[in-house]
């Protein structure tokens, strides 16, 4: 039997404060591909951290630009791309810092795409200048199932 | 809205208790920084971010911490973290946070370590 693929999308005003409503769409649709706590709490902190620099960085606040979360898994995985229209970047061009390097700067950023590419099994960018950016992240789905089958 | 946060100062034998509840991310975070600030601003530099009721922090608020230790150990003083919830306390350690803040069970511990320091 083919695998069946579903798509979920979420389009929001860029402000931090629809974050929470980001993260319950994701966990909604985590709990829908049947992925395990621990793999949704995962994704929760990746996109929220993808949501977070698309609200900051790439829209710097504007509240009239619009962050677009989209989700398509089927049975073997959990795909998920963080659509914006705002200043792209170049995440080659972010120097590897350590964490000890930040706090010895007093930084308080550059630990967002870390966590994303710690948290997700796949991470890959596609940027169009002045056109769009998107972040697609990619997670394998451990079900809760297969888990308790397992002790 | 689902996201609750609040957050609590008390000063306690000399050190400061910032207590976290609930979501800290980057809608919420700039109040947890304000909060070490305002210690800061005061002269108290010991100061015991008291995690048992966090259920969720992403880097916005990780960041908060690492902004300011560095500062408040130039001025003889520390922020230790207690009580984090295994959730959370994988975040922190996904950064390797364990290796440069001391993260103690609960608040009594935390406080001894200060007191005994």
């Amino acid at each position: 039997m083919a695998a069946i693929e579903r798509k979920f999308t979420l389009q929001v005003p860029s402000s931090t404060e629809n974050l929470a409503l980001i993260r319950d769409f994701v966990t909604s649709v985590g709990r829908q591909a049947r992925m395990n706590d621990d793999d949704i709490s995962n994704l929760e902190l990746a996109v929220d951290e993808a949501c977070a620099n698309v609200i900051e960085h790439a829209y710097g606040h504007d509240i009239s630009k619009e962050v677009i979360v989209r989700a398509i898994f089927d049975e073997e995985e959990l795909r998920i791309s963080v659509i914006d229209t705002g200043l792209g970047f170049d995440p080659a061009k972010i120097e590897p810092t350590t964490v000890e390097q930040l706090v010895s700067q007093r930084k308080s950023g550059g630990l967002g795409i870390r966590l994303i590419k710690s948290l997700m099994d796949v991470v890959s960018y596609e940027i169009i200048p002045g056109q769009k950016n998107e972040l697609h992240m990619t997670k394998k789905i451990r079900k809760e199932e297969a888990d308790q089958q397992d002790q | 809205m689902a996201n609750p946060f609040a957050i609590q100062t008390s000063i306690e034998d000399g050190i400061s208790i910032i207590t976290l509840e609930g979501f800290v991310d980057a809608h919420t975070a700039p109040q947890f920084e304000n909060a070490v600030q305002a210690e800061i601003d005061a002269g108290r530099h010991r100061i015991i971010v008291n995690c048992e009721k966090l259920n969720y922090i992403s880097s916005a608020g990780l960041g908060v911490f690492m902004s300011f230790i560095e500062e408040l150990r130039e001025r003889d003083g520390d922020l230790k973290i207690c009580g984090l919830v295994p959730k959370v306390k994988h975040t922190f350690e996904i950064l390797g946070f364990q290796d440069i803040f001391e993260m103690l069970d609960d608040q009594p511990t935390a406080m001894r370590h200060f007191t005994a320091s």
